[in-house]
């Protein structure tokens, strides 16, 4: 309950105040002074594919920044650090940049274990993290802490997303296939919840958990058309993802069925698809070249200009991501952590996908999520019918937060 | 069931295992002849792939044909045959001396270079190969699609095993990889030139890997993390085959392939299980795989691996280990939290390394999965107090006691086989470990582990944690140390050096190995349990191979044959990870050649190599006194 009144309050101090703008930031002459150090934490070597785009576009976003005054008048510097892609370097390492680099607060981590042996370092250390691309609900739910704030929607609100396109179209009979660990499992069983809330008569005739990495496609497709459902939600990525497609492709398992699958439509799964990359599909994305918001525009071509590459949406991630950090603390005028805290509960931001809020119950942000449809576009993928999500929509609900949230 | 789908379903059974044979045989070859377990394969695996993905498109857009693909398919798999051979000439060739479990880490250590440079090269984003042409369709076969590259898969496997057949039976080359095979001194006794014996197998046996990769293009999006990926798949296939038989690795992926093909059906969530649980049933019930047979060198005398002869304490020594212990009984006072918070994981690390090397250096059991205890006792203290809600102490004397029985109940089917085999079961039963606690996701937390697993208020500064690890490792490596000086550990050096001899003088040889895996396992889980408070969660991580190969360099790195040298190899490996880590994105890059650069210049390791110097010192100044 004391969380709730600090809630309100703060929102109700807050106002129209709390509208900060990045892109109207008033000071033009760039900062100067001891910067101000936020340590990042990433896959950089393992999960490159996500995490070199990720760190470019908050480069960019650094200089950006720092040639308008950075915030609070001193320039910020992200401290890079690899993670290992296990849960003991990077506590490791976050312990290296609290203690050696001096920094503000930790963001990061891509690997859900990853995230949460971070966020519980955090709890520990009582710094701030800002946990941006990890999925888990586990993060600001069972295991959520007062330190530990999240970007991304988690899996449950994609899946919810997802769940709303397709629910109209009435389906019954599903198949699911899903990766073998916490992700791929906790999507599954938001989806077998929220399908059966949404569908009667909705039963799950087939499943398949092919190992993280490893899916024996052939067998996996086979397994799935033998039980003749009459729609596929599928969770794997990355490689897993491509297998699964030509297979199901050549094998014609997904003719005549409503295929609805989680991210992929950002560029990092869909680019690898290829001409393969099937027809109708309903999932979440990030379709950049068709986002027609100027904000968003001028980030494209920005990025474009200086890495000769396409943005992925570790790109767009990273970007808003840095603008978050400045803006917050432009408005906490004060790096102590419990400043910082109480300034990002409920703090409003507006980035190059619009307005988003960091819900102070359980510190998870409203960013949103792009739902459309695959298409083939010569030989490359493409999202096609899609619009943009607001997260808010597809939060848990403060009640179900309360229940499980232990602080 | 619908016997139509039985038939598609182990077609896709047949099209696994005719892959994974092709790449299984080349591994197989290899071993067999050289008898290093070559880690590196599933690199050359990979390579082939890249190339493939590289090559192939090029000529497929000089004509869109099938003679084009395959061609592509063929020299990428040459190219890669010629890396194998280099790498045989480069680095292998002087480390066949060496012993086994250094030529391992070797290989592993190229696993590392080649994936950062795999991702220096062709970037970290997977590339989709291109289609085989004319075999983009699918075949009907009971009103069923199968692709048609499968059915070509299959063929290619056969083909393969036609043309090995053919080449063992009836070329000279053949003659001599099955004469080494069966025994290789005898063969270099005859003349045989065995150099080119050796660079010619690489070749041979790399080319299978690269033609396994590129054949999968079609199929697979080529990533960078296909190596590790296959490599255990093609361990499990080799050893439960028989290392070194051809035909054996053909019937072990016919068995994999199909196993994996209907055990989705029936368990959907544990096929990673279920190949190891086959691989550790095979290893009991055969100990030498379904074809393969004792290494006819088993039986001769060779100077085993390990600690040789016992050095006590001397004057310097003493000195040496008591400034040690000072400083880091000073550490927490001198050095800022980072610093305390390294020290306390190299402590860890120490009493793991320790543990390890006492059944390496002493009892000669080369465990490849020693990560599983550590990891099981971290498992254990960690569910003890977030779970069943137990205060730090209890949890940290259960740990131990966790790991040991597990110990005691793998270590009584490990104990019983020996050399390589033994080191397969090991993983074996450490990958199951990493299985169950990787997928069991309600009662592990799976991938996600469980955070929340902090010392008690007393011992929750970082400073009094500090101390307690310092006195629980010193406590238990001091244990350890005695063991290995006691009449135990010089039986269980007996055992190791001739188990005949040591059991003709009474000495039960199947008991003292066991209680010897049970108390390395018991040590290991202490280990774990610490880390984990350290670190405040447990994860998968921690089971994982790389953990286990990262406890086997600290015991490299530290030196074999001495006693005191892991812990001296877990301070020097820690530090160099932490230096490296940083610095770049390539250091899995440096790691690896600090490996191989330890394996070619201190074989005995940084404490042996020290204890060398000494020795030869004093053999230089003693001539000189007149003996």
């Amino acid at each position: 309950m004391v969380m709730n009144t600090t809630r309100r309050s703060v929102v109700g101090g807050l106002g129209a105040a709390g509208l900060l703008m990045p892109f109207s930031a008033g000071a033009q002459t760039p900062a100067a002074g001891a910067p101000i150090r936020i340590g990042e934490i990433n896959s950089y070597s393992r999960m490159a594919a996500f995490a070199l785009p990720y760190r470019n576009a908050i480069q960019m976003a650094q200089d950006e920044i720092n040639a308008k005054g950075g915030a609070m008048g001193r320039p910020l510097e992200f401290v890079f650090r690899d993670d290992g892609s296990t849960p003991g370097d990077a506590v490791r390492v976050a312990e290296e940049l609290v203690t050696r680099e001096n920094v503000s607060f930790i963001a990061g981590t891509f690997l859900s274990n990853v995230g949460l042996a971070v966020s519980d370092f955090a709890n520990q250390r009582k710094i701030m993290f800002m946990a941006t691309e990890p999925l888990t609900d586990a993060l600001t739910m069972a295991q959520g802490n007062r330190y530990t704030y999240r970007l991304r929607p988690s899996t449950f609100m994609q899946t919810k997303m997802l769940v709303d396109a397709v629910k109209a179209r009435g389906i019954k009979r599903w198949g699911i296939v899903a990766p073998n660990y916490e992700y791929g499992q906790s999507a599954a069983a938001n989806f077998k919840r929220l399908m059966a809330e949404a569908t009667p008569g909705f039963e799950v005739v087939a499943e398949q958990f092919p190992a993280l990495g490893r899916i024996d496609a052939g067998a996996t497709v086979g397994a799935l058309a033998q039980a003749r459902p009459d729609g596929i939600f599928n969770v794997t990525f990355g490689a897993d993802l491509t297998q699964f497609v030509r297979e199901g492709n050549t094998r014609g398992l997904f003719e005549r069925r409503t295929v609805v699958s989680l991210l992929t439509g950002e560029p990092e799964y869909l680019i690898p698809l290829g001409e393969e990359t099937p027809e109708g599909w309903i999932i979440t994305g990030y379709p950049w070249e068709q986002i027609t918001d100027p904000a968003h525009v001028a980030f494209v071509s920005a990025y474009r200009a200086k890495f000769n590459d396409t943005p992925r949406l570790g790109s767009f991630l990273g970007y808003v991501f840095a603008y978050m950090c400045r803006d917050l603390i432009a408005k906490a005028g004060s790096l102590d952590t419990e400043v910082l805290l109480k300034t990002f509960d409920d703090m409003k931001f507006e980035t190059i996908s619009g307005p988003v809020t960091m819900r102070g119950i359980d510190k998870q942000a409203t960013m949103g999520a792009w739902v459309g449809e695959t298409t083939l576009k010569g030989k490359v993928g493409a999202m096609k019918n899609w619009r943009f999500v607001d997260g808010a929509n597809y939060m848990f609900s403060e009640a179900e937060v309360r229940a499980v949230r232990k602080g | 069931m619908d016997p139509a789908f039985i038939v598609i379903q182990s077609l896709s059974g047949l099209a696994s295992a005719s892959s994974l044979f092709i790449i299984a045989s080349g591994l197989t070859i290899v071993f067999g002849v050289t008898r290093i377990v070559n880690f590196a394969h599933g690199s050359l695996y990979m390579l082939g792939a890249y190339l493939a993905v590289t090559i192939v498109p090029m000529l497929l857009e000089v004509d869109r044909s099938l003679p084009m693909f395959l061609l592509g398919v063929l020299l990428s798999a040459l190219i890669v045959g010629v890396i194998g051979a280099v790498m045989e000439i480069v680095l292998l060739r002087r480390i066949y001396h060496v012993p086994e479990l250094f030529q391992l880490l070797a290989t592993f250590g190229v696993v590392l270079i080649v994936q950062d440079l795999v991702i220096k090269l062709w970037g970290a984003v997977e590339i989709p190969g291109p289609r085989a042409p004319s075999l983009r369709h699918g075949v009907f076969i009971f009103d069923q699609r199968f692709p048609a590259y499968e059915l070509f898969l299959i063929g290619m496997g056969l083909v393969v095993l036609g043309l090995l057949w053919l080449l063992m039976q009836k070329t000279r080359f053949g003659v001599l990889i099955r004469a080494a095979t069966q025994d290789r001194e005898m063969v270099g006794a005859l003349g045989v030139n065995q150099a080119w014996l050796f660079t010619g197998t690489l070749f041979l046996g790399a080319f299978l890997a690269g033609l396994g990769g590129a054949l999968q293009i079609p199929r697979v999006a080529v990533n960078t993390q296909m190596d590790i990926s296959i490599i255990t798949e093609v361990f499990v296939v080799t050893v439960i085959g028989g290392m070194g038989s051809v035909p054996g690795a053909f019937v072990a992926a016919l068995i994999i392939g199909q196993l994996q093909a209907f055990g989705i059906l029936i368990f959907p969530k544990i096929t990673l299980v279920l190949v190891f649980l086959l691989m550790a049933v095979v290893l009991v019930v055969k100990p030498w795989g379904l074809f393969g047979k004792p290494d006819a060198a088993a039986g001769r005398a060779i100077l085993p691996e390990g600690i040789l002869s016992l050095k006590r304490f001397g004057r310097v020594d003493t000195i040496i280990a008591g400034i040690a212990i000072a400083v880091l009984l000073a550490l927490p006072i001198v050095g800022d939290n980072y610093m305390v918070k390294v020290g306390i994981e190299v402590l860890v690390l120490a009493l793991a390394a320790f543990s390890l090397q006492f059944l390496i250096g002493v009892g000669g059991i080369v465990s490849f999965g020693h990560a599983a205890y550590f990891g099981l006792g971290a498992y254990a203290a960690g569910l003890l107090v977030t779970r069943g809600g137990m205060a730090m102490e209890p949890a940290l004397l259960l740990a131990p006691l966790v790991a040991g029985g597990f110990a005691a109940l793998f270590g009584f089917f490990i104990v019983r086989l020996s050399g390589i085999y033994l080191a397969m079961l090991t993983l074996a039963f450490a990958q199951i470990v990493y299985a169950v606690c990787f997928q069991w996701v309600a009662f592990t937390g799976g991938d996600n582990g469980v955070v929340g697993v902090w010392p008690s208020a007393w011992a929750s500064s970082r400073q009094v944690y500090y101390y307690l690890v310092l006195a629980m490792t010193l406590a238990a490596i001091i244990a350890l140390r005695h063991a290995i000086y006691a009449p135990f550990g010089y039986g269980l050096r007996a055992a190791r050096d001739s188990a005949i001899r040591a059991d003709a003088i009474g000495i039960d040889v199947g008991r003292i190995r066991w209680f010897a895996f049970t108390l390395s396992g018991a040590a290991a889980g202490l280990a774990g349990g610490l880390y984990s408070f350290s670190k405040g969660s447990i994860d998968p991580t921690m089971i994982s191979i790389p953990m286990s190969v990262d406890f086997l360099v600290m015991v490299l790195v530290g030196g074999i044959q001495t006693v005191i040298g892991p812990v001296v190899g877990a301070a020097a490996f820690h530090s160099v990870k932490d230096f490296f880590m940083p610095l770049t994105d390539f250091w899995r890059l440096f790691l690896g050649l600090s490996i191989i650069m330890m394996v070619l210049v201190f074989p005995r390791g940084i404490a042996g190599a020290t204890s060398a110097l000494v020795d030869r010192k004093r053999s230089v100044t003693l001539p000189a006194g007149g003996v």
